[in-house]
């Protein structure tokens, strides 16, 4: 295999790490806020379904939790697996990273001084509307580095889909590694990661940066 | 003296089994000015609080222009207004917080414009020109496009006494407005709300800066232990006080 050829295939791999990446983000950046909506429920039931949940998302591995996801289905209801590979995947990543998520946004909410509510109530402003103009885009400003973090880290784990052998990144390093006896796919798989790291840390950098007319 | 625009009655507020209120009867007509003092811990702030429904009464009634807020059954069971009236008594008054409470993620501008037009509904336009004339007066136009973060804390004040403003309320109310500033900000911080009692604005101010309230108020109330001890023209407090407690709140003072 040339070197040309590897980095193509390896190219197909990278646009799956991407995809997978982004739409895990896209489902558990605001399924994250739908459950700490859940956790803070009155209703006490929703509350402690919710709170076992993110227990169980962050007390176990994520790559369990996929293995559980897939093969789940099968072994519990005798279901085909046939073509739930990704669905599998993303079902996994989004809920791990909206428990995660949402442990970041309640540290958030719950960081709010209680006076720019009281203030918002004062001046007439609904619930709703308190939450949405006045407390989201300071607790937003407040979580992004910890948010940060996490994005970079789903950048990593991505790799963790290898254990349903999903032809990502990883994946395919592995697979042409082991066939070709080469260790230059490993190194054009690091070399990926690293720069993707870089992008986003730089993407962030510049929403965060877009935060910092007020204190 | 003007339209009654506040009427509290025998307001009782306990927290957990400490009574922070007992028995106080407030009333505030228009165009008056009412300075609160009293000890630290005696209830003011849990008075304001109560009056603006930050805070829910255990036991009384709370009259807005006539318009019933909360009152208490026979049976003891507080009831308060339904969603649509309490929406239009919420209209009737404003509060300045001690800690300002800016939205720091707002201009000036838009701290003082946001609630007007989202709340009210009001023409952005005419709001707009409103608030810089209430900006002009508070000696902040130039600070217009200013961040909170960027002023000083009497600037800061000022911004917040400027957004209540803006809700063209029946009532302001105070909760000891300079306490977190220096001196020198608390004089113009002082000065404006002078300026608001000679435009005859009505307003009730937790206080201790005594010679202030003497200068400005039409009545003084000295409360403690959650009690309204004294109460009357702000000669007659200050001059001469009739109770043991209110002498002695004062001494310390004058020391
Ligand atoms: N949210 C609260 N929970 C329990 N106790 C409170 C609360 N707010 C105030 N208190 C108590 O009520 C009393 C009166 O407080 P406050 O109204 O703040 O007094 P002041 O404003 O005159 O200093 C104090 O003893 C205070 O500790
Ligand atoms: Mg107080």
């Amino acid at each position: 295999m040339t070197f040309p050829t590897m980095l193509q295939t390896m190219g197909s791999g990278m646009l799956k790490t991407i995809l997978l990446f982004v739409l895990t983000l896209a489902g558990s950046i605001p399924l994250g806020m739908v459950v700490v909506f859940l956790k803070k429920s009155k209703f006490k039931p929703i509350a402690w379904i919710t709170e076992i949940y993110i227990a169980i998302m962050r007390g176990t591995p994520l790559m369990l939790q996929l293995l559980v996801w897939y093969f789940g289905p099968y072994y519990i209801f005798g279901l085909s697996i046939r073509g739930y590979k990704f669905p599998a995947l993303l079902i996994g990543f989004i809920m791990n990273y909206a428990a995660y998520f949402a442990e970041i946004y309640r540290s958030g909410i719950d960081s709010m001084p209680v006076g720019q509510y009281e203030a918002a109530e004062i001046l007439g402003y609904s619930k709703v509307r308190t939450f949405f103009k006045i407390i989201l885009p300071q607790v937003i400003k407040r979580i992004l580095p910890a948010i940060t973090n996490e994005v970079i880290t789903l950048v990593k784990d991505t790799s963790l889909a290898s254990a349903l052998a999903y032809a990502e990144v990883f994946s395919l390093a592995k697979q042409i590694s082991a066939s070709q006896t080469s260790f230059l796919p490993f190194v054009v798989a690091g070399v990926f990661y690293f720069v993707a790291n870089y992008v986003v840390a730089g993407i962030m950098k510049r929403i965060e940066k877009s935060m910092q007319y007020y204190k | 003296m003007g339209d009654e625009i506040l009427r509290m009655s025998n307001i009782h507020k306990v927290f957990d089994a400490l009574t922070v209120l007992q028995d106080i009867n407030l009333s505030v007509h228009h165009g008056e000015v009412v300075s609160i003092i009293g000890p630290s811990g005696s209830g003011k702030s849990t008075l304001l609080r109560c009056a603006t429904f930050l805070e829910k009464i255990d036991g009384g009634e709370i009259v807005y222009m006539g318009k019933t807020a909360a009152y208490t059954e026979n049976s003891g069971k507080i009831v308060y207004a339904g969603k649509a009236q309490m929406k239009e008594i919420k209209h009737y008054f404003g509060l300045v917080f001690q800690q300002f409470n800016l939205f720091p993620h707002y201009s000036v501008l838009k701290n003082v414009m946001d609630a007007p037009v989202t709340v009210l509904g009001r023409d952005k336009k005419e709001v707009e020109a409103e608030a810089r004339v209430l900006l002009g007066k508070m000696g902040l136009a130039d600070k217009a496009d200013s961040y909170p973060c960027n002023l000083s804390g009497g600037q800061q004040q000022r911004v917040a006494i400027a957004r209540a403003l803006a809700m063209k309320p029946e009532v302001l109310f105070f909760d000891e407005p300079t306490s977190a500033l220096d001196p020198e900000l608390t004089i113009e911080v002082l000065k404006i709300i002078r300026q608001l009692a000679e435009e005859k604005m009505t307003m009730v101010i937790v206080t201790h800066e005594m010679s202030f309230a003497r200068a400005v108020s039409n009545r003084v109330i000295f409360m403690d232990g959650g009690v309204i001890v004294e109460e009357g023209d702000p000669e007659d407090v200050f001059g001469n006080p009739q109770q043991e407690r209110t002498k002695q709140f004062l001494k310390s003072y004058k020391e």
